[in-house]
Order: C-alpha cells, then structure tokens, then sequence
C-alpha cells in the first residue's frame, strides 16, 4: 500500500532540486526508450534539448512559439482558478483570428499600425464571443461548460474553413483556401535588432506577453477580481456568503479567456502568417491547458511552462527533421517530461510512505 | 480474565493504533465488551471514537493491536466479515436508498439473498417483537428520520447480531424518539446482545450504559461504571479540566421594541431534496435571544439563507429591520445596516478553509474598503486591507493560531468558530442571527461562545438562535419557536414552554396545552 502523506514543511532546498531531478529522470528515460528504438540517444536528446539553444535566432523561435501558449495560458488560468472549466480555448483563438481577419480584409489599403489595435481588440472580441455561449448556457441554464466550449472547438475549424473557401477566399489564389494577404496596418512586424538585424521569427506579438504578465499576476494577487476568483474557486458557498455574484465571476472568467485567447489568433496570424488560412491553429488551445497547469495556475509559472513547452515542440520537430523520428516518438517523450515534471511538483508537498498489509483476507 | 458467566467477554481490542497522516486518531485503545452489555464510548469531536468503531465494524483497517471476538483472534477487514461475525452497525448518516421501498432496501443489504416477500415477513415480525414500527412497502424519501433509524436497526436484526454499533444515534431525534429508542436497545441488551453506543451527550449514557469509556485525543483515558458516576465528573474527565458555568441574568435588558422581523415568507425548494419555507412569521426584540429548535433537515438551511441575504425575499416586505424592509437587500447591504449571520458551516461557507485568517476576515469585510479612496485603491483593494482587523479580531476572541496568520484549516473547530463570531461581532451588530453555533465545539469553546450570546442580548442586541441541541435552546434563549418541515411555530416564552412540548413540535405534532400563550 501507498499512502502519500502531506510534508509538514517544504523544504526551500527542494523546490530546485526537484525540478533538477524530474529532468536527470527524463534523460535517463528518454535514453532509453531512443536507445531501445534504434535512435542515436545522445543525438536525439540534444536535437530536443540542446539544438533549440543552440543558436540565438531558435531562442528568438522558442519565444515565438511560447507567445499564444502563454497568453492563452494565462485566461484558462483565470477559469480553472475559479472551477469554470473552459476547454475551447482552440475555439476561441479562432474565432479571435477570423473576425480580425474580417475586419483587417475590410481595409486592404491601411497602412498605419495604430489599426494593430482595432484588430487587437476585434480578436479580442471575437475570442470572447465565442465564449459567451458556453458562459450563457452556463450561467442561465446551467449547461456544462466543458461540452459547449469543446463541442464549439470543431464549429470553429469548420466554420473558418468554410469561410477562406468561400467568402474570403482570394481570387488570385489559383484555387487554394488562403484569403487575400493582410494588408500592412494589420501585420506584427519582427524587430529589427541594430546592428544584427532580425533574430529569427521574433515579433512585437511578444510586447504583449510582457505587458500580460505583470498585469495578470496584479490582478491575480492584488485585487478584488482575483480574491473573488480565488475564494469561487476554493468554496462557493463561501463567495455566497461574501456576497459575490457566482454568475459574474463566471461569466467574467470566460470572456477574459475567451478574449485572451482571440488576442493570441490576432498576433499569431497577423504575425506569422499575414493572411487567413483553413488552420490558423496547431493546437495552441490545447496545449495550453497543459501550460496553465503545469504552471501551477500562477502568471509567472505558466510564463515558464510555456518556454518549455515550446522548447520541448521545438526540438521534437529538430528531431523529426534532422534525424526522421516520427511526431509519436517524441510525443512519448514529452509525456515522460510531463510525468516527471508534476511528480517532482507532488513529491515537493508529499511524501510516500510505504506501508505493508498486514492484514490477509481471512473468512 | 473473564469471572463467571455473568461477564463473558464478547469483543476485546488490545492497543489499537490508527493514524491519517500525522493525524493520530487512535492511540493504544484498550477496550473490552462484556455480553449483554450496553457500553458506552464517551468524547469530544475528533477524540476518535468514530475511527475506533469504523475499525470494529472492518471500515478501516488498524494500523497495529488486536482483536478478539468470543476469545477468538479476529481480522476484519470489510463490514461483510464484521457482519459474519455478528457486528451490525447503525452509522450518523443513514446510508439508505431513498427511491427504493423499506422492504427493498433490507433485502439488498442481506448477505443471503432470500425472495422478497419473505423480507417483507421478517421485517413484520421484527417490527412487531422489537415495536420497531416501520412499513415494509413505503418508500424511504417518504420516512422521517426515526423511522429511517429503525430501518437501520431492523436491518441489523436481521443478522441476528451479537453486537450493534450506534454512532451518535439521538443526533437526528427528537426526546420522545429517544426514549423508544433507549427502551429498545435496553430490551435488546437484556436478551443478550451488546451494545456498542457512541455518544458525546453526558445524560444519555448515565440513563443508557452500562459502562462507558471516555476517549480524548485518541486515547483511552478511563473505563468507568456508568451507573456510578455523575454528569458533572464524565465532563471534566472528557474535557481534562473544570468547566465554568454560564454568568446569567446579571441584567436582563430584554425589550418590547420589535428590531427584526419575518412576515408570511414563503420560498419554494430549489431543489429535490431541499425544504420548501412555508409562510414563516417570526420576530425578535432588541436584547433577547429567540431560540429555533428543530431537527436537521427541517428547512433551517433555508431560513438561514433567508435571513442572511444570500437568497433575496420575493417582496421587500417580508423582512423588517426597525420596521422597514429588506427583503430585497443582500447580505452585504444587511452587514452594513448592522445583521451579522453565522452559517452552520465553518469551513467552505463561513471561511475558506485553504486562505488564511486574514484573508478570511477580507472575505466580509471588503466592502469597508471600497467606495471611499481613489479608484487605483479601490481597484487594488486586497486582503493586505483588514490586517489590523484580523490582529484585533484574533486577540480580544482569544483565538489560538499554531503561527501568525495561518490558514483557517489549521485552526481546531472551536478555535476557528471564535474566530467566525469574533469576525461578526466585531462590526457591532444590531441584530445576530447564529445557526448551530457550538456544533462540533469543544465544551471550553462552547461556553465561552454560549457566553457571548448571553452578553450580547444583555447588552441590548437581538439574537436568533438557529439550534439542534435542545439543552442549548432552553439554557440560552428567552423565546422558542420550533421549525418542522419549512414551518415555523408560534413563538412561546421560554417558561411557558417545556422541552418534552418542543419535542412534540419538533415531530410535526401539535400541542394540546389549554391556556398556551403566544408572544405578542
């Protein structure tokens, strides 16, 4: 039998070592199940690991794949703080991505990037509608918000296709479902470094997640919206009590995310892509529910969970292109990193103990 | 060990230790139970009593000891072994199907599946030879909680049991019920089977046990015979020290202004299993205690949310405060307008048990910090506000922490509850309303927070009493309304009221006293 038994105290030591520790285990796993599999090891984990480092235009690609993760990241934050269970953030980014395609499609001629803002916010809004169906059917009917918001994932995809197929499809794009390109006023520009010049992909997209971050923990730590989210959160009955509005703070949660999400649709495509396309996505609303959570539902840690995160796909994808293993490979070893990562995390706050049974059964 | 035929040990445990986490809820328990005999196991919430019979019935397992049934070693490791062996268990909370029929339930509780109208002849029989009345064919959810309790012991009696375990069973009862249910257990006992009966009410086990073992923190600090002893000795050996008595009357300022009043409230249940309040009347003068008896489950949730604020009334006036309505305020604007209410829940409802002290003081007390600064500290307005507050409320109520500020979960029940009044208390309420406040209390917390009560309404304040435990009602309260079923009696004072009258109400029956007075 294993019981896991709470530590009276966290030892501060352990809060580094652990993390260090997931990561000698995940080598050690991940050499050998590559080793097993008939891959070079050494090579398979520095393409993971080590290539995205290893040069400063992948660290500036590790930023860039890391921006929607966290920016995501941090509106599921809010929901899961408060038990509203928000699994559409794919949806949302979407539908972000599309209404300010709409809207940026709308002014082929605008050159000024004040316009970003217009954008900026119609993504924000697009996001944010698309989750207030699942926060009105929760909030007035009392629908699961998990079905609505994950169910509206694939209205979303279908519709997006439907549209750079249809209605927004370029004429000039012999055939292919692409909308016209944006025009200038709504493209991120990379930013030039003096001297160096552009550091790989790296965009102004990014200014946005070092604005996001302090905010988010402010408002987390040091306002009413985030004690009320925290106490919903933790005890209902004890926000009934406080007088909170369980329905606000729902519906409030579920438009910051909502919204948030839209906003990282808007920088991704006006940043990396320039034009719509059947997917603007690659699981980013997905993958940031792993963020959210393996940052502990806290600003500063899913700004870290989202860096390794990135890493991690990034590497994977070195991976697959330099040396052919396939997506599966290393998705396994992410799952390995995940494993060991929440266990350091458990172990820091538990300790197991290992008790004998000793009773048999007996008639 | 065993002298003669007379006591001829059934059940013995030799040094059971149990322990959850670094929770030791059972400490080298000795405890031996003659046959025929009704033991009684005497102690505070979370002295272990729960944890030592779970482990007798093979719910939980020991983590080491002993133990022997008719001078066999035994283990028991599932509540199918423990019924095998003669051991049936009533727990607190019933755990029957409420969709099925009595007959049904019984019959997928046996070991032994035997067709169901012979259930149905058993259980006649049972009920007849035990006066265990129950119908066979009416559905659970129609039953009161009695007659769930005797669904719970018949079937126990049908495995012929030679030992029944009752965790805290007059909890849900009203006195009446109590005395049928002392009358069978003492029929029972005397035909031979023993009894194993957990209560922390100290006259129910001078009149009831036999013997009676008294467990604190976990361990067995006396056996003791329980036709020789006092209530005044099992309470200061159960509490480790004297017990003050409550200062009474010094004073009484008790008043003919009405401060708070409930007119012909009706709310309907929203949901299956809740109560639905039908046209409650109720009111309460400045520097008196109106205490409301009743049995759980009997709409005082209900009520509470009512007069609390959490739910609003239909129309404005339908509650009165000095004569104007607040029907329609929320519990934030009834704080302010001076209403203090104590849920019955203390962690999850009156605090959040994972944030600490302070923050459970900014939880009702935010509002104070709002509206009168600049908007930047309207917006940054954070628990570090009702530091001051928390300090304050944490001294003058002698609330003991294990450190500065810890969370509400690592605080003891008593201590978190003074910390819960001393929160509302602290805003100087006109009127206090209080459901269940010394629930689960240990006695040194509870006549200090019983005190407190007393010096409220000696200090001109009205307070309602929402309680369980009828000693409580009639040692504090000066007028006594009964709730049953959503409604609420007249209000009668308290000397015109006797408690075996409250126990009637609280049944649902009605009284037939000629000349019974209601308040004005």
């Amino acid at each position: 039998m294993i019981t896991f038994v709470p530590r009276e105290k966290i030892s501060k030591n352990w809060i580094f070592i652990a993390p260090i520790l997931s990561i000698v285990f995940t080598i050690f796993f991940g050499l050998l199940i590559f080793t097993f599999l008939g891959y070079n090891p050494i090579e398979t984990l520095y393409q993971i690991f080590v290539s995205p480092f290893s040069r400063i235009d992948r660290i500036s690609d590790i930023l860039v794949k890391a921006c929607p993760l966290i920016i995501i990241g941090t509106g599921l934050m809010l929901c899961f703080k408060s038990n509203v269970w928000n699994i559409g953030a794919e949806g949302q980014f979407i539908m972000g991505a599309l209404l300010a395609g709409f809207i940026a499609l709308s002014f082929p001629n605008i050159e000024t990037k004040f316009f970003l803002l217009i954008t900026l916010i119609t993504g924000f809004i697009g996001g944010a509608l698309w989750a207030f169906i699942p926060a009105i059917l929760k909030t007035k009917l009392n629908v699961n918000e998990i079905l609505v918001s994950l169910m509206l994932v694939y209205v979303a995809m279908l519709f997006i296709d439907f549209i750079v197929r249809g209605p927004l499809r370029d004429p000039m794009s012999f055939g292919f479902p692409l909308s016209k390109p944006y025009p200038e006023g709504a493209l991120i520009n990379k930013i030039p470094f003096p001297g160096i010049g552009f550091l790989g992909q790296l965009h102004y997209g990014i200014l946005f997640v070092v604005l996001l971050i302090p905010v988010a923990w402010i408002f987390v730590n040091k306002t009413l919206g985030g004690f009320k989210i925290n106490v919903l959160g933790s005890a209902p009955q004890a926000a009934k009590f406080a007088g909170f509005s369980q329905n606000s703070i729902t519906l409030t949660v579920l438009l910051l995310s909502g919204g948030l999400a839209g906003v990282a649709g808007v920088i991704e495509v006006s940043a990396n892509i320039g034009q719509l396309q059947p997917e603007v996505s690659f699981g980013y609303g997905f993958t940031a529910i792993i963020v959210a959570f393996l940052g502990r539902l806290n600003p500063l840690g899913i700004l870290f969970a989202g860096i390794i995160i990135a890493t991690v796909k990034l590497g994977a994808d070195n991976a697959q292109m330099t040396m052919g293993i396939p997506k599966v490979v290393t998705g396994l070893f992410e799952g390995i990193l995940l494993f060991f990562l929440l266990t350091g995390e458990t172990l820091q706050k538990y300790k197991i103990k290992w008790s004998e049974r000793k009773y048999k059964w007996k008639l | 060990m065993d002298q003669g035929n007379g006591s001829e040990i059934l059940l013995k445990a030799t040094k059971i230790n149990k322990s959850f986490g670094n929770f030791i809820a059972n400490k080298d328990i000795d405890i031996s139970i003659t046959k025929g005999q009704i033991h009684a196991l005497l102690g505070e919430n979370g002295a272990g009593k729960s944890t030592l019979v779970k482990i007798f019935y093979g719910v939980l397992q020991p983590d080491s000891g002993s133990i022997e049934i008719n001078n066999h070693k035994m283990v028991i490791t599932s509540p199918n072994i423990a019924r095998k062996n003669g051991i049936g268990m009533v727990f607190q909370h019933f755990s029957l199907f409420p969709a099925l029929t009595v007959a049904e339930n019984i019959l997928i509780a046996l070991d032994n599946k035997i067709k169901l109208n012979k259930v149905v002849d058993q259980i006649t029989n049972l009920s007849k030879e035990w006066e265990l009345f129950v119908d066979p064919f009416k559905l659970v959810s129609e039953l009161s909680v009695g007659e769930k309790q005797r669904v719970e012991i018949i079937r126990c009696l049908m495995q012929n049991p030679n030992l029944l375990i009752m965790d805290e069973p007059t909890s849900v009862l009203t006195p009446q019920e109590i005395i049928n249910l002392f009358r069978i257990l003492k029929r029972l006992a005397s035909s031979g089977c023993s009894i194993l009966y957990i209560s922390h009410k100290l006259e129910e086990i001078i009149e009831l046990a036999d013997e009676v073992t008294i467990l604190k923190s976990g361990k067995s600090i006396a056996t003791i015979d329980a036709k020789k002893t006092t209530t005044k000795f099992l309470a200061e050996t159960m509490v480790g020290k004297k017990i003050t008595e409550l200062r009474k009357n010094i004073k009484k300022r008790s008043t003919t202004n009405i401060a708070f009043e409930l007119k012909n409230l009706n709310k309907q249940k929203d949901h299956e299993f809740g109560i639905s309040l039908k046209n409650i009347n109720l009111q309460v003068n400045y520097g008196e205690i109106l205490g409301v008896a009743g049995i759980a489950g009997n709409g005082q949730v209900e009520l509470m949310e009512i007069l609390s604020g959490e739910i609003n009334c239909e129309y404005n006036n339908q509650i009165l405060l000095d004569n104007s309505p607040i029907g329609k305020t929320n519990i934030n604007e009834r704080r302010k307008l001076g209403i203090e209410t104590v849920p019955e829940e203390r962690t999850f409802h009156a605090t959040v048990p994972n944030l600490t002290l302070n923050e459970n003081t900014f939880l009702t007390y935010f509002f104070k910090y709002n509206n009168t600064k600049s908007w930047i500290s309207n917006l940054l307005n954070n628990p570090q506000n009702s530091l001051d507050e928390c300090e304050k409320i944490i001294k003058t109520n002698d609330v003991r922490c294990p450190e500065t500020n810890p969370l509400a979960s690592q605080l003891s029940g008593g201590n978190l509850q003074k910390f819960i009044l001393g929160r509302s208390l602290a805003n100087k309420p006109k009127v206090a309303i209080f459901s269940q406040p010394t629930w689960g209390v240990d006695i040194g917390a509870a006549t200090t927070i019983r005190q407190k009560l007393l010096d409220l309404s000696q200090s001109g304040k009205a307070v309602i009493l929402i309680s369980q435990d009828l000693e409580e009602i009639f040692e504090l309260s000066d007028k006594i309304a009964v709730i049953n079923q959503g409604v609420l009696s007249q209000i009668f004072r308290v000397n015109d009221i006797t408690a075996a009258d409250v126990g009637l109400l609280m049944g649902g029956k009605s009284i037939k006293k000629k000349k019974m007075e209601t308040v004005k």
